[in-house]
């Protein structure tokens, strides 16, 4: 347990001015500005703004700046900084259907409306170190060509045929939850695992989803779609009673197809898990699909044998704002408590000793009769 | 309850809805440039903000399905009277408090029959942009399109 304490001031006010001193690092370098981290270390302003749980990149941008490029501590300021700000309402529902595809690939057809569009993804590069990056070449303009057909979902053709399940609907009468305004409880409905899943550490999901594929809690995944791209985020205006645009936000969506083999109440068919996230970040989409699907065993009667499955290990886990806040609390003065603990211990060690001793010496004893 | 799903299914006013939509994404520089290009500029005056708040964004189970919350995002927005008594509402993503002020002007604007012109020459400028924007990325993706081969596999 934390015990409160008094003093330090100048120690601590000269340690932030010695972290002020080394995230400014050599002053004879340029110092990096907010548009640059938001153009040129875009998926990291990605990353803050998703596990932050709030989209704006000038803000995320600052937030990677401010923590030296530590993201679990730009996370962490950037969802303190939300805390600050009043809440104007909930927006309508966005639509990924109409998305402004920036990248769409789908791993179940070869041929499907819309192509497969790689967009600018790291897929199918070497991995070798650029040395080109160390100087600043020129880089040359993208390549264009004429667009194509409308980009249609992977889901509304594995649906035509009646061989999958729907998008997703909840029980009847079911009140949408948000984490943000309501403390967690388990068992917890579907939407808000998923908001909690959207804002969770992606190492953490990464890792669960790995561990499903590697047999605990098979999930059997193919990879129906993935779209990144520009979707509109519209807003009821009650003074004026109808929905405005308030621009656009760039998210990632996944759409995982799983296999299952039916049961009594279903027939065989495709099963579902859904990633979306905020900004690019399809490792982060995909994981959270396959944490999606694994975490709804309630609704196929699966039985929970790995910690993918459970949805209170997996939730109570995932946010990592949580999580380090928990973990490095550690390291903040316990002297109290570990004084009382000392104590304790010294005591239990004087008892042992004592009966020790006691037992020695009626060996001895013994050992000479 | 009944009035507002009422009165979403129906928009009363498509040209204003259309209207806001572009001014939220009209850029600083625009918008000051056709504040400025005002030959008559009115007198305006604050009704509430300009504020930076957060809408929490919402998302689809599946794509399609149920909502669900997705995270927040942050938002500017103003209401302002001009001195001819038009109310004006601009809001728009993001921490600009400045544009959600002049999109509010804008919007109130647009309500005057005399600068009607000068709404409809910025809102056409930002249509444009976007649609330039938009067709630019869309043929940049195009170009990253594929077709994969199936080798067969094992003996024929």
């Amino acid at each position: 347990m934390y015990v409160a304490v008094k003093g330090g001031e100048a120690a601590i006010a000269n340690a932030h001015r010695l972290l002020a001193d080394r995230r400014r690092g050599d002053r004879n370098l340029p110092s990096i500005t907010i548009e640059q981290i938001v153009e040129q270390l875009g998926l990291a302003v990605d990353r803050v703004m998703a596990e932050a749980s709030l989209y704006d990149r000038a803000l995320a941008a600052l937030a990677v700046r401010q923590a030296r490029g530590d993201m679990i501590e730009a996370i962490f300021i950037l969802r303190a900084y939300r805390t600050t700000l009043p809440r104007f309402g909930y927006s309508e529902p966005v639509d990924t259907a109409n998305m402004k595809i920036e990248r769409r690939v789908s791993a179940t057809y070869k041929d499907l409306p819309g192509g497969q569009l790689l967009g600018p993804t790291f897929d199918y590069t070497h991995r070798l170190l650029d040395p080109s990056l160390i100087a600043d070449e020129t880089v040359a303009e993208p390549a264009v060509k004429e667009p194509g057909e409308h980009v249609m979902r992977v889901s509304d053709i594995l649906d035509g045929e009646g061989l999958i399940e729907g998008d997703g609907q909840m029980p009847e009468g079911h009140v949408m939850g948000d984490l943000t305004r309501e403390p967690m409880e388990f068992p917890m409905a579907r939407d808000l695992r998923l908001q909690a899943l959207a804002r969770g550490d992606e190492g953490f999901l990464l890792a669960l989803a790995y561990s499903t594929q590697r047999g605990y809690g098979r999930t059997h995944p193919f990879v129906g779609e993935v779209r990144i791209g520009e979707v509109e985020v519209e807003l009821d205006l009650p003074e004026l009673g109808f929905a405005v645009s308030l621009g656009t936000i760039r998210v990632t969506e996944c759409q995982m197809v799983n296999q299952f083999m039916g049961s009594a109440k279903q027939p065989p068919q495709f099963t579902r898990g859904y990633g979306l996230v905020f900004g690019q970040s399809e490792r982060k989409a995909m994981s959270m699909s396959l944490v999606d699907r694994a975490l709804r065993t309630d609704e196929f009667s699966e039985d929970i044998v790995a910690p993918a499955q459970d949805q209170e290990f997996v939730i109570s886990h995932a946010d990592n704002v949580q999580a380090t806040g928990f973990v490095e609390h550690l390291k903040l003065p316990h002297y109290v408590d570990f004084q009382a603990e000392l104590d304790l211990v010294r005591r239990m060690r004087r008892d042992y000793e004592a009966a020790n001793a006691g037992d020695t010496a009626k060996e001895q004893r013994e050992a000479a009769e | 309850m009944m009035d507002a799903k009422l009165k979403q299914e129906s928009p009363p006013d498509p040209a204003r809805k259309k209207a806001m939509g572009l001014l939220a994404r009209a850029t600083l520089d625009e918008l000051n440039a056709a504040w400025e290009a005002l030959a008559d500029k009115p007198d305006v005056h604050p009704v509430r903000g300009p504020e930076t708040g957060l809408v929490m964004v919402r998302g689809r189970i599946g794509g399609g399905g149920d909502p669900f919350n997705l995270g927040e995002a942050t938002v500017s927005r103003a209401t302002i009277r001009l001195s001819s008594g038009e109310i004006g509402h601009g809001q728009l993503l993001g921490a600009d408090r400045q544009r959600a002020r002049l999109a509010a002007i804008f919007d109130a604007l647009a309500q005057r029959e005399d600068d009607r012109a000068n709404v409809d020459a910025l809102l056409q400028q930002v249509a444009d942009r976007l649609a330039l924007e938009e067709r630019r990325n869309a043929e940049e993706t195009a170009a990253t399109r594929v077709d994969f081969f199936t080798m067969v596999r094992g003996d024929d």
